[in-house]
This record gives structure tokens, C-alpha cells and sequence, in this order.
């Protein structure tokens, strides 16, 4: 019997590669999370503190952006060219986009790890969210802006590879797999529009020196435009996981077609329209816009809730097609040794706390006391941390052997590092979750202040620093059992039969869903038109307050220390140059700067 | 379309969900007043701060019976005022802090408390808190703002009304 690598040899080596990029970064940015999470809880600093933020960095950019993306674009390759049952139109494009979004990718991580090498004049320590007007290399920029223009490329392949199909079966329901896929994309260029505009208008020529400032206001809302969104990008191929592959590792089928499409449709109207909600605390936005964007969140949790249901449903079908009986006795029926099962059916279970820590987020008055504490990077990693990353490492054990031919090297390995991925995410996230409460602030290098200390009703913030040491060094230990897996896998030989690749047909049929639910061009212009009414005032206003092109002039990232310990010296003439530039020459320059007398 | 009566009812009660939190929240808003940051605190040229007639000299300004004014300037990686001399309110008032960045985006932060907000170049941002007994606050930048970040804090002293006077308000 043969599987997708047989029958699509040509795309199976785009997939291969895209996975290949996937894992790389996967990879270093799991050992730069490990860093982190023993610098910043004072257990074990191997870096200075200035280049924690490289690190942070290049942490956020590898797994948030390039691990997950680069995943997505292989698992939306497997289900294009699987779902229509035939080749990419035209591998020569589909190839084209993968080089640009690798070449993206390389230049974007050569400006951020240049800044660990004090000789390459080049950094990028501007983390992920690049706010303006810290300014990063402008490769930095270049790069993420051919990546995203890689993955408009790859949506473009796979909408052609929809019109040959549609051409051949113009009545046809669009296969469920491909339909996830259309729609995700519809919501990613609708949504990508905003960091483009941002980084192409804005940040290239600013940082090239072409325009001289940057309204901070205006390329940040733009961000948080995409910002949202984003997050859903990398959520749709794991629902796309769940809907399709988990009912049937379940020894089920999914239990309803049209109640999928419902939720995809949903995700492409409301994801955009909701950015705002990363900016409840910014000064100059109205307060009325926060509030449409806190409605939108809340509904936005509807398609995720309906999801809870359809998914569990098909499992607990399935557990039952497996004899399973009961009230709840029927989970123990569930093929828990599968680490495919197993990954992807933890992931969904901590998505659901996950859900709920990003509930509060949501409530705009309760955000005040979470905004920017470790709570928030707790909520992520419960999110896109577990529930996107476990689903994808978990749904690599039955996708691999498809585009490979070759069965799973250890199956027990798998089963042990997803769960090792899990317990050490429980530790981690959690312990973040109530640092966050005492106010405990993120993206901090050294969160421990000479003027006070976090008070912990609970526990203490000791035991809290202890927990995410302690997580964080499981999550690594995952990745590397993941990887070690995946290489061993890739290095055996090919078999006839790597894995059982049917997806049995749902229990409610497509032919149930009304037709326009297929309707893209209807759900693309409502999506506009929400986005158009969500946005358009609090632009307008931004840039009446503050001008298109603000008054804010550039700050390079790559200070230079010598520059930094001459003004704290001469500032302070007891500090001498020596003294600050042999030990820690930031701190001293920052006590420095500290104690100065204020001229204005 | 089939739906499922389960269903049904699962989508009847996450509709529930959602209107209530909005109720609840709305009613935060409305109810117990909370308001949010918003577009109050106007613009300011953020190169030409010197100019203004408060933050040219930030601190705190008394505005009334029990209200003030602290105007606080937050720069690469201090608060002024904030980090080299604390903040000083007294005790059992109502503060609204005018809070701006004069370079990169930061945040403001008083620890242990919902007094939470960015401090964004060319913006300001206004909050309104009340203070309580004598004690003292920690207070921090939650924005990351650059390398040395982890440096950017401060205090606020909450003075007893006994110890307040003239020298501690700038008008």
C-alpha cells in the first residue's frame, strides 16, 4: 500500500525540507529557552544579562514564527496535495516559496545572533514584537518581510492547486482538509497587511535611514493588527490535527463535518478585528475601541469552544468503537500508548487551561493586573507552547512516516517525550501563571530589584523560580528525545507500509453543511468589512494625534559598551573606565545613569 | 444542517459564557469604574519634552483636597521622577499619574497592585489610583526597552499626612 510519499514523491520533498527547517529551529530555540529559563530565575547565568535579550529573541522568533510556520507550510502541502488528490500545480512555485522563506528566515536569525558577537557590527535585540522605535539591523526587517511574502507565495500555490481541482469538480464540496487550509490562508492575508504596511512603509526605510522617524503608536497597533491573528496561524494546523487526524488515532471518525467548517468560517471572520486587545493599556486608543475589540475576543472563544465539544465527542466515539463504556470509564479505552494520540490529547487538554488563563487576559479591567507580568508568557506557552507545538510534535510521529516511507523509530521514546513535554509545561506554566500575580514582570533578564521584593501569598517566589527552572529543563529534555526520535526515524529504511494513512469519512457527512459555508469569497468580504469597521477609526485617529510618520528618530539596539561605561564615567568621575568596563559595564552604567542628577 | 442536541446545548451554554463575561466586565467598567487607559492624556512631542509645561518638571503637583498630579518621565532606564528620588504622594489621596517615554516604549508598573501601564513616545498616558495607608511601593519597568532593562525600577513612598509638606510638590 502506498502512502504520500509514493504517490507525491515531489511535494513529500517540500514537506521533508519544510519539516527539516521546522526542527532546526525548533532545536535552538528550545536550548535558548533553557538559558532563559535558568538566567532569569538567578540559578544558573552562563550569558550576560545584555545578551539575554539576544537570546529572548531569537527564542521568540525560532518557535514562535519559524518552527510553527515552517510546520504549518509542510502539514498545508500534505493536506492540499492529499485532499484534492493530486500534485501541486507547479512544484517550481511551490520550491520558489519555500527558498524565500528559508532565505528570510537565515538573514532574520543572522542579524539577531550577530548581536552575541561584539565584532559583527549587526543587531537585532529587538524581540519578536519589534516595537519602534527600538531599531533592529534592517536585515532584521528584510528578513521577516521575504518570509511573509513566502507564505503569501505558498497560499497562492495552494489556491491554484484549488481552481485546477474546482476545474475538474465544479460540484463538488471542497474537501474538509484543503477547506481548513483556504480559510486559514484567506485569514493570513487578510491579517498579514498590517505588519507588511508596518515593516515595508515604516521600518525597512526608517531603519535604512530613507525616512528619519517612526510614529511608535502606529507601527504598534499595526503589529497587533497582525499580532492576534497570528496566533490563530499557528493554531489552525493544529485544529486542523484534531478535526482530521486525532478522531481517527481515537479509532473514530469525526463526529461532525459541517460543525468544522462553521468553526474555520468563524475564525476567519472575527481573528483580525480583536488586536486591540494587546494594547488594553496604551495610551492613545479610545476606550470605546477596546471595548469592540474585548466583544470580538469574548465571541472569538465560541469557535474554540465548539471545538472542545466536536473534538472530545469524536474521541469518546471513538474510545466507544474501542469498547470503551461509561460515564467516563471509556477515556481508559483510548489508545493512550499511541504518542500520537497521546501528544495531541494532552495538548488539547492544557489548551483548555489555557483558554481560561486567556479568558482573564481578555477581561479588559481584571488585564491590569496580569499586562506584561509572566503571566502572559505563562498563557502562550500553555497555548502556542503546548497546544500548537505538542499537537505538532505529537502529529509528527504519524505524519513522518508518511512523507518519508519509514516507520517511527521508537514509538515509547515518543510516548515518553510527549508526556515528559507535558509535566514540564504543567511545572513551568503554572509557576509563571502566579509569578505573574505578584506582579513578577516578563521579558526581564533579572527580575530581582534593589527597592523591593514580590510577595507571594502562596508558596513562595523562590518555589516559583524553582518550578520554571525545573520545567524548563524537562522541555528541553522533550526536545531533545523529540529530535533524537525524528532523526533516527529519517535515517532508517524505507518499508511498503510506514503507518495506517486513511482518515475515515465523518459521521455527520459535508453534504449536511449548507453550501455557503464554501462561499470563500463571501466569508473573505464579510472578514474585510469587520476588519474595515474595527480599524479604520482608531488609525484615523492615531495618525491625526501623531502624524503618519510620528516624531520618534531611531534607537539602535547595538549600543556600543565602551560608549555606554565614557558616559557613565564621565558622568560620575569616581566611576572609573577601567573598573566599569571590567566588570558588569551595563549595571554600572545603569547605577550610573541612576544616580544622575536629572538636568531637566 | 444536523446539530446534534448535546450540541445544542453545548453551544447554548458557551453563548452564556461569553455574554457574561462581557455583562461582567461592562459592569466592571461602568459599574465599579474602572476605566481604561485611553486617549485622555493627549499627545506629546516626544524630542521637545523640556517644553511642556509639566513634564518639563515632573513630580507631583496637588490639584485639589486630596488630588494630585505626578508627572512622570520614563527614559532608558529610570523613571524621573521614580528611580534616583521615589515618588512621594500622600497618604488617603487620589493620584493620577501622567506618565511618558521621552525614548523607546516602556512600561509602568507599581508591583503588587493593578496600577499597570505603557509609557509610549509622543502619548501620554493617564491613570487614576487611590492610596491608602503610609507605606511604601516598588516600581518597575514591564516593557522590554533595551539592555539594560532589567535595571529600569524605582519606588513610590506613600508619606503620612503628618510628614506632607510644601517641599514635596513641585507647584
Amino acid at each position: 500500500m502506498a502512502t504520500f510519499v509514493d504517490r507525491y514523491p515531489d511535494e513529500a520533498k517540500v514537506v521533508q525540507a519544510s519539516f527539516a527547517v521546522a526542527f532546526i529551529a525548533l532545536g535552538i530555540g528550545a536550548f535558548f529557552g533553557l538559558i532563559q529559563a535558568l538566567h532569569r530565575t538567578n540559578i544558573l547565568r552562563v550569558i550576560d544579562s545584555v545578551d539575554y535579550y539576544t537570546l529572548l529573541t531569537a527564542h521568540g522568533v525560532l518557535l514562535a514564527l519559524v518552527f510553527t510556520i515552517f510546520f504549518l507550510v509542510g502539514v498545508f502541502t500534505w493536506a492540499i496535495a492529499k485532499g484534492f488528490e493530486r500534485p501541486l500545480p507547479d512544484i517550481r512555485l511551490t520550491w520558489a516559496w519555500f527558498g524565500l522563506m528559508t532565505t528570510g528566515t537565515v538573514l532574520t536569525a543572522v542579524a539577531i545572533l550577530a548581536g552575541l558577537v561584539p565584532e559583527i557590527p549587526m543587531s537585532a535585540d529587538v524581540l519578536y514584537t519589534f516595537y519602534a522605535p527600538l531599531e533592529a539591523h534592517p536585515a532584521f526587517y528584510i528578513g521577516l518581510a521575504m518570509f511573509i511574502v513566502g507564505t503569501w507565495m505558498a497560499g497562492a500555490d495552494w489556491f491554484l492547486a484549488y481552481r485546477d481541482w474546482r476545474g475538474d469538480n465544479p460540484d463538488e464540496r471542497i474537501p474538509l482538509q484543503p477547506f481548513m487550509v483556504l480559510t486559514t490562508m484567506i485569514m493570513w492575508y487578510v491579517s498579514t497587511l498590517g505588519v507588511a504596511v508596518a515593516v515595508v512603509f515604516f521600518l525597512i526605510p526608517w531603519s535604512l535611514g530613507l525616512i528619519e522617524t517612526v510614529n511608535p503608536l502606529l507601527t504598534r497597533t499595526l503589529f497587533w493588527y497582525f499580532g492576534h491573528p497570528v496566533v490563530y496561524f499557528w493554531l489552525m494546523p493544529a485544529y486542523l490535527l484534531w478535526y482530521t487526524v486525532l478522531p481517527k488515532l481515537a479509532g473514530g471518525r469525526l463526529f461532525s463535518d459541517p460543525l468544522a467548517r462553521v468553526v474555520f468560517v468563524l475564525f476567519v471572520l472575527l481573528s483580525t478585528p480583536v488586536g486591540i486587545h494587546h494594547q488594553y493599556v496604551d495610551p492613545g486608543i479610545a476606550e470605546g475601541f477596546k471595548f469592540i475589540a474585548m466583544t470580538n475576543t469574548m465571541f472569538l472563544l465560541l469557535p474554540s469552544l465548539l471545538t472542545a465539544f466536536t473534538v472530545v465527542a469524536s474521541v469518546e466515539h471513538g474510545a466507544r468503537q474501542r469498547g470503551g463504556e461509561g460515564y467516563l470509564s471509556w477515556l481508559g479505552a483510548l489508545p493512550w500508548r499511541d504518542p500520537a494520540f497521546a501528544g495531541m490529547a494532552l495538548a488539547g487538554l492544557m489548551f483548555a487551561a489555557g483558554g481560561f488563563s486567556g479568558m482573564v487576559n481578555a477581561g479588559m479591567n481584571i488585564n491590569y493586573l496580569v499586562h506584561n507580568t509572566l503571566w502572559v508568557p505563562g498563557h502562550f506557552h500553555m497555548t502556542v507552547g503546548t497546544a500548537v507545538a505538542l499537537t505538532m510534535m505529537a502529529g509528527t510521529y504519524w505524519l513522518l512516516p508518511q512523507i518519508t516511507g519509514k516507520t517511527v523509530y521508537s514509538r515509547p521514546i515518543g510516548l515518553f517525550q510527549v508526556v515528559l513535554w507535558f509535566i514540564g509545561m504543567v511545572f513551568m506554566s503554572n509557576a509563571m501563571h502566579r509569578g505573574g500575580l505578584l506582579g513578577i514582570p516578563r521579558r526581564t533578564a533579572e527580575p530581582q530589584y534593589q527597592n523591593f521584593d514580590f510577595a507571594a501569598a502562596v508558596g513562595s517566589v523562590g518555589e516559583i523560580r524553582m518550578q520554571i527552572a525545573f520545567g524548563g529543563l524537562l522541555l528541553f529534555l522533550s526536545v531533545v528525545f523529540f529530535l533524537f526520535n525524528v532523526a533516527a526515524t529519517w535515517a532508517e529504511d524505507r518499508v511498503d507500509t510506514p503507518v495506517d494513512d486513511t482518515i475515515p469519512a465523518p459521521l455527520s457527512p459535508p453534504s449536511g453543511a449548507p453550501l455557503i459555508l464554501d462561499n470563500l469569497a463571501l466569508w473573505t468580504g464579510i472578514a474585510v468589512v469587520l476588519v474595515v469597521l474595527a480599524y479604520t477609526l482608531p488609525l484615523a485617529s492615531i495618525v491625526t494625534d501623531s502624524g503618519l510618520l510620528g516624531s520618534s528618530p531611531g534607537f539602535p539596539v547595538a549600543i556600543s559598551l565602551e560608549a555606554l561605561a565614557e558616559a557613565a564615567a564621565s558622568a560620575l568621575p569616581h566611576v572609573s573606565l577601567d573598573a566599569a568596563a571590567g566588570l558588569r559595564p551595563l549595571d554600572v552604567a545603569a547605577e550610573a545613569a541612576e544616580t544622575l542628577e536629572v538636568s531637566r | 444542517m444536523e446539530i446534534h442536541r448535546y450540541e445544542k446545548i453545548w453551544l447554548a451554554g458557551a453563548l452564556l459564557l461569553i455574554v457574561g463575561f462581557i455583562a461582567t466586565i461592562s459592569y466592571g467598567a461602568v459599574g465599579a469604574g474602572i476605566e481604561m487607559v485611553d486617549d485622555d492624556g493627549g499627545q506629546i512631542e516626544p524630542n521637545a519634552i523640556s517644553d511642556h509645561p509639566k513634564f518639563s518638571e515632573p513630580g507631583t503637583y496637588k490639584t485639589g483636597e486630596n488630588e494630585y498630579d505626578v508627572y512622570v518621565v520614563a527614559y532608558q532606564f529610570a523613571f524621573d521622577p521614580g528611580t534616583s528620588d521615589p515618588i512621594r504622594v500622600p497618604a488617603n489621596s487620589e493620584v493620577t499619574f501622567h506618565i511618558t517615554s521621552r525614548d523607546v516604549v516602556h512600561g509602568f508598573e507599581i508591583v503588587g497592585t493593578n496600577a499597570n501601564t505603557m509609557a509610549i513616545p509622543g502619548q501620554v498616558a493617564t491613570i487614576t489610583v487611590e492610596f491608602g495607608e503610609p507605606t511604601e511601593y516598588g516600581l518597575l519597568c514591564h516593557e522590554y526597552c533595551g539592555s539594560a532593562h532589567h535595571a529600569m525600577e524605582g519606588s513610590i513612598q506613600v508619606v503620612p499626612q503628618s510628614q506632607w509638606n510644601e517641599s514635596m510638590v513641585v507647584n
